[in-house]
């Protein structure tokens, strides 16, 4: 399975959703693969994903896509993160 | 991996600032103080927010100021502002904005990582707040386990 992280740049703030995600997975006892990545590459790297992780602000930057978009609100909440991915994965 | 050092020169607390683009200016301006960057970036990390929004804006109260690595990096470098009034990013939960963590790397790699101890940070919900309280630069730099360089730490400009 795989998950993408997205940010605007793809250089920060992907890195820390995809941080917490890898931790909220690991509570879910649920083997992914989380990439992170940025606007301009979502359509590529994303291709192949299950599910799309990223801000509301963003959700708009994405296109068309087969993913399931995922947005957080607070991306050190894993509390949010593990509710939002047990849904999207159940 | 340590966070970079945290200069004085890096540090803006409680400052009062009419908007967001002066939030995130006051945080590029910390970036160019202390050596890390040049004024170009901090234009760039508000390029970032006008172009895909308020995303910076991770938790409630917190942005994460920052732009792709580049020419006007001179180091790796953190930044912190605290608002005495916060602003509003424009965010849909997580407005408004108390802290502003301006960062600027050199590369995509060291990005990740030093986001990542980033991530360890404020994993803690008491640190956005506590950050947002703190009086005086050693308070802040407790809280985020970063020191002060070593001229600052040797001499007597503290």
């Amino acid at each position: 399975m795989k998950i993408v992280a997205l940010c605007g740049v793809g250089v920060g703030t992907s890195a820390i959703l995809k941080m917490n995600a890898e931790r909220a997975l690991a509570r879910l006892d649920i083997e992914a693969e989380v990439t992170a990545t940025d606007v301009a590459s979502v359509q590529t790297v994303g291709a192949d994903a299950q599910v799309i992780l990223t801000s509301s602000e963003l959700v708009a930057h994405i296109g068309k896509t087969n993913a399931d978009i995922v947005v957080i609100d607070n991306y050190f909440d894993l509390d949010e993160l593990t509710t939002k991915l047990e849904e999207a994965l159940g | 991996m340590q966070l970079p050092d945290l200069p004085l020169t890096a540090i803006a607390i409680g400052i009062h600032v009419p908007d967001w683009r002066a939030a995130v200016t006051a945080a590029g301006d910390g970036l160019v103080r202390s050596g890390s960057t040049v004024p170009g970036y901090t234009k760039r990390m508000i390029d970032v927010i006008d172009e895909f929004g308020a995303y910076v804006v991770i938790a409630p109260g917190l942005a994460l100021a920052h732009a792709r690595p580049g020419p006007d990096v001179i180091a790796e470098g953190l930044s912190v502002v605290t608002l005495a009034e916060p602003v509003a990013f424009g965010h849909p939960h997580n407005d408004p904005v108390s802290v502003v963590l301006g960062l600027a790397v050199t590369t995509g790699d060291e990005h990740v990582l030093l986001v990542a101890e980033l991530a360890n940070l404020f994993n803690d919900p008491r640190v956005i707040p506590s950050l947002a309280a703190a009086t005086d630069a050693a308070g802040i730099r407790a809280l985020l386990g970063v020191t002060a360089p070593a001229r600052e730490a040797s001499g007597v400009q503290e």
